[in-house]
């Protein structure tokens, strides 16, 4: 039997729709795993004297980033500048996402409990700093904090302080800019679960007999987690590769993973550690994806 | 048929341009070009000069190595010249086409990676030293204990610039070493030098010009010319020329191989050479340029600033930071690494 009209439409638009996303594929195939590819060639080669790579096979680059051998009495040991580097970076994200998510939640829930307009004005005013570039965003947190600056100034004319706080180049000076600079993206999913939020189940939770903490822990947490993981994720996995902000901030006296590898490709001159290291760090934050998933899977199946 | 007038006359001015216009593709250091010099050249000889930025010599390397930059000049530092000759990057100059090659001042002649500047003319030249805030210290600012053994005065207020192989160098020579030392025993000292030294630095920095002139730091390793543009913007800001050794570089104008504007380069290397034209180079990047002559149009306030001309009894104690490679490079980024980890 010939198929019906209706079928035959229903064919040719998945056709159609195939070829027609034919190009985003060959694009996606050859723009994301293309230099990806050559990443991971690069990192089994052989490092030129002058940069670039020696077409020589040579498993140095990801040993090295494991172990290497002393400079000076020529004995194997773990790398434990490469393994400090990387625990800086994984700590300093976590901290970020820890205090993004302090600082997010009540924002967003403040937001998620307005009147509409009044909501829309809020989510209006979080995504304002997107239109600034990053670099021109942590100059001005910088100028804040310098010593001769806004806040050092300010707190001295009020008499709070005597002599000028040293902000600008410590950690807390790169957390008071990363957690800037990142928060939008914690507080906008936090705020689309938020506003799914149901407000009647507290008042059921209350009537139960739950306490505030209880009803905050049972009922709200639950509920409203994919929000705080996709934040979390959000906000951890571009804190890993954080360059500018640490750069500006901190001092550049500590390095981030950033920093490390941009001198592998720099002045240290040894391409295939810094590509070793490069897809060192998109495994770790595929690991911290799956994690994202598999929370969000439980999530549907307790649903 | 005015339309087709109109046509036929734009088709013939866009081809009259064509044959007067030339073009020619410059890739240098960022703010480094003095555009009042590079507006003289367009206009003398109606060619359309593109600049382009680079911020290291292993970036310009790997873009030029990578083929097919669609550069004409390059302006890499001393060590870098020989690299790019070895891998057949550049063309040796045709000294005929560059009159004002006897311009280059002797002593920039016979340079070790260019005897007789057959492939190089010199660019900007200047040192690595320290630059101090005399009103934090009044003491002795020609060492580099400023950064390695700081007094107490200025231990917490210190910047080092993030550039390996100019601490590196400077710490070398602290200990008794030369630039691109191999030996294990000097090198260990210079670990543990800067490993102790550390605690006392404040950042890790390149933005010198500023936060010395703002009095952000108390004590830098610095380039001369960003020192003496500090010191305009802050008189107590003076350099030090470290008494243990100090590190020496220059930049090179190198024509590429796959150069399309062969003809417009030449023009451009031999303009620069003119003495007025080259301290004009000078007087926007505050550096000095190694061409003979030049001095008499050197703006008034670099002819006796003490960052340019450096003084005499500190003129044997510099020394040219090479690239260094195998060991002693092996030994740099292992340090760099300990110390910034």
């Amino acid at each position: 039997m010939a198929p019906t009209l209706e079928e035959r439409t229903t064919r040719d638009q998945i056709r159609r729709n195939w070829w027609l996303s034919l190009p985003a594929l060959a694009i996606l195939t050859v723009a994301a795993i293309g230099p990806l590819l050559v990443v991971l060639v690069y990192s089994f080669l052989t490092p030129g004297e002058y940069g670039n790579v020696e077409w020589k096979f040579s498993t140095e680059g990801w040993t090295s980033v494991f172990v290497t051998k002393d400079i000076f009495d020529e004995t194997w040991k773990l790398a434990d500048a490469h393994m400090t580097i990387f625990w800086r970076s994984v700590k300093l994200s976590l901290i970020t996402t820890g205090l993004t998510l302090l600082v997010g939640f009540p924002t967003a829930w403040f937001i998620a409990t307005r009147e509409p307009r009044a909501k829309a004005l809020w989510l209006f005013l979080i995504t304002i700093p997107f239109w600034t570039n990053l670099l021109i965003r942590t100059f001005a947190i910088n100028q804040i904090i310098r010593t001769e600056g806004l806040l050092n100034t300010g707190l001295l004319k009020l008499g709070i302080i005597s002599t000028p706080l040293q902000i600008t180049y410590t950690d807390t000076a790169v957390l008071i800019g990363m957690v800037y600079v990142y928060l939008p993206l914690m507080v906008l999913p936090l705020f689309a679960s938020i506003d799914r939020f149901d407000m009647r189940l507290l008042e059921a939770g209350y009537d139960l007999y739950a306490s505030r903490a209880q009803v905050l822990r049972r009922v709200i947490l639950p509920l409203v987690k994919p929000g705080i993981v996709a934040g979390s994720i959000l906000v951890f996995i571009p804190c890993l590769g954080a360059y500018v902000t640490p750069r500006i901030l901190g001092g550049g006296k500590l390095m981030m993973i950033g920093n490390f590898i941009e001198l592998q490709f720099g002045q240290g001159r040894n391409w295939p550690l810094g590509a070793a290291i490069s897809i060192l760090l998109l495994i770790i934050v595929s690991i911290a994806l799956v994690f994202y998933v598999r929370a969000i899977n439980g999530e549907n199946r307790d649903a | 048929m005015k339309r087709l007038l109109l046509a036929t006359s734009l088709l013939a001015a866009s081809t009259g341009f064509a044959a007067a216009e030339g073009e020619l593709f410059l890739y240098n250091w960022g703010n480094y070009t003095s555009p009042d010099v590079v507006k003289k050249f367009e206009e003398k000889y109606g060619v359309k000069v593109t600049i382009t930025d680079f911020d290291s010599n292993d970036t310009a390397l790997a873009k030029v190595e990578a083929g097919a930059s669609g550069f004409d000049l390059v302006v890499p530092s001393a060590g870098f010249v020989k690299v790019y000759a070895d891998k057949g990057l550049i063309q040796e100059l045709d000294l005929s086409k560059l009159p004002n090659h006897k311009n280059i001042a002797p002593e920039w002649m016979n340079v070790e990676w260019d005897q007789g500047r057959k492939w190089s003319i010199p660019y900007q030249w200047g040192s690595t030293g320290v630059s101090v805030n005399t009103k934090d210290y009044g003491g002795d600012i020609n060492t580099s204990a400023i950064f390695l053994d700081p007094p107490a005065e200025l231990q917490g207020k210190i910047n080092v610039i993030p550039e390996m192989g100019d601490v590196m160098a400077l710490a070398t020579m602290y200990y008794g070493g030369k630039v691109c030392d191999d030996s294990p025993e000097v090198m260990k000292k210079v670990r543990d030098g800067l490993l102790a030294a550390k605690p006392k630095w404040m950042s890790m920095d390149y933005s010198t010009v500023e936060k010395m002139g703002n009095h952000d730091y108390a004590a830098t390793v610095d380039w001369n010319g960003s020192a003496m543009r500090a010191r305009l913007k802050n008189p107590d800001v003076a350099y030090g020329y470290p008494k243990e050794g100090y590190g020496l570089w220059m930049d090179n104008v190198v024509l590429l191989k796959d150069a399309k504007n062969v003809e417009n380069a030449y023009l451009f290397m031999d303009f620069i050479m003119d003495p007025e034209n080259a301290a004009g180079l000078s007087a926007f990047a505050r550096y000095a340029n190694g061409i003979a002559g030049s001095d008499a149009f050197m703006p008034e306030d670099m002819k006796t600033a003490p960052e340019i001309v450096t003084p005499a009894e500190f003129k044997d104690k510099g020394h040219f930071v090479t690239t260094c490679t195998g060991k002693a490079l092996e030994y740099q980024t292992a340090i760099w690494t300990e110390l910034q980890k």
